[in-house]
């Protein structure tokens, strides 16, 4: 059990520096402090902060910032459904789970599963959950004020790091032909709907990369 | 801003809850999972390329690109997340520097 923790720990450790990037980026993009802690303390769900402040950054507008965090909080759906039979919360257990179910909780839980001691499951989920959620926000709260104190963004190469983060968010992901596909047609279709189309449909359009590929390569 | 803080938290939270309220048999099928596995992907994707050549129109080639540049060589490398990002703002502020 020991050893979870300390995994949990070192998991939510570095996920305080992405935190400490996400409240940098969300001041930058015209977020406040107080705005910035709210979507790390009611949103938390990495992917779907960074890019409803992105979205809203490049002049995307509310409801398209909106939309694609939805659409990229769906997989902690997914995940919940995966995790629901053998984690079993009720009442405020289930309302605190449902909130702390995300990328890294999920992974600790699946690899720590063990049929002989079920307690290993609950304990990486759970310790890897709060951890994640505590240092998560912490780092936003600490990267939210140095960017406000820093002045203007572009002068500390904020817009660069902002697609730089997202694009370490995906490098991950690149693992088969079919993903890379789906990311190099994304990105054309967005340069062709950046031309085109006004700021905030250039998401949409990738949402619908994403569903045209699924629904045909199988 | 408020608007999509508490819309989109909102949205996000119900999606985590209803994961464990519904029946598995209902979700678990492969197509769900193919687009839902590709979402992110394709999304990320397309947030890089608005964010490295947008906020204008049309579409611009400036210091953000060479941040960026710096950012997929180094992912290349496998080097660790702050690293990346780090050294995508650098490029870009150095860049911008020496241009003057």
């Amino acid at each position: 059990m020991s050893s979870i923790n300390t995994e949990a720990a070192t998991i939510g450790l570095t996920t305080g520096v992405y935190g400490l990037s996400f409240g940098a980026l969300a001041v930058a993009g015209g977020f406040s402090t107080l705005q910035a802690q709210a979507l790390s303390l009611l949103m938390f769900t990495g992917a779907s902060q960074f890019a409803a402040v992105a979205v809203v950054a490049t002049g995307g507008g509310a409801a398209a910032a909106v939309i694609t965090a939805w659409l990229l909080g769906v997989r902690n759906g997914l995940y919940a459904l995966s995790l629901a039979a053998a984690l079993r919360p009720r009442g405020w257990r289930l309302a605190v789970a449902a909130q702390v179910t995300i990328d890294e909780s999920t992974a600790m839980a699946v690899s720590h599963a063990d049929q002989d001691n079920p307690r290993r499951f609950h304990r990486a989920f759970w310790a890897t959950g709060i951890s994640v959620f505590l240092l998560w926000n912490l780092g936003t709260l600490l990267g939210a004020i140095g960017a406000a104190a820093l002045g203007d963004p572009a002068d500390w190469g904020l817009d660069a790091a902002a697609p730089a983060a997202l694009l370490a968010l995906v490098w991950p992901r690149l693992r088969d032909r079919t993903a890379r596909l789906t990311a190099a047609v994304a990105a054309v279709a967005a340069t062709g709907a950046m031309t085109f189309l006004p700021p905030g449909l250039p998401v949409l359009v990738g949402a619908a990369v994403a569903l045209i590929i699924g629904l045909w390569r199988r | 801003m408020w608007p999509v803080v508490f819309l989109g938290a909102l949205g996000c939270y119900l999606l985590k809850l209803v994961g464990y309220l519904l029946p598995e048999r209902y979700l678990d099928r492969p197509a769900v999972n193919r687009v839902t596995a590709l979402i992110p992907i394709a999304l990320l994707s397309t947030l890089v390329v608005v964010l490295t050549f947008g906020g204008t129109a049309p579409p611009v080639l400036d210091a953000r690109a060479a941040g960026v540049a710096v950012a997929a060589v180094l992912l290349l490398l496998r080097a660790p997340f702050p690293v990346v990002v780090f050294a995508a703002a650098a490029a870009a502020a150095g860049l911008r520097a020496v241009a003057g």
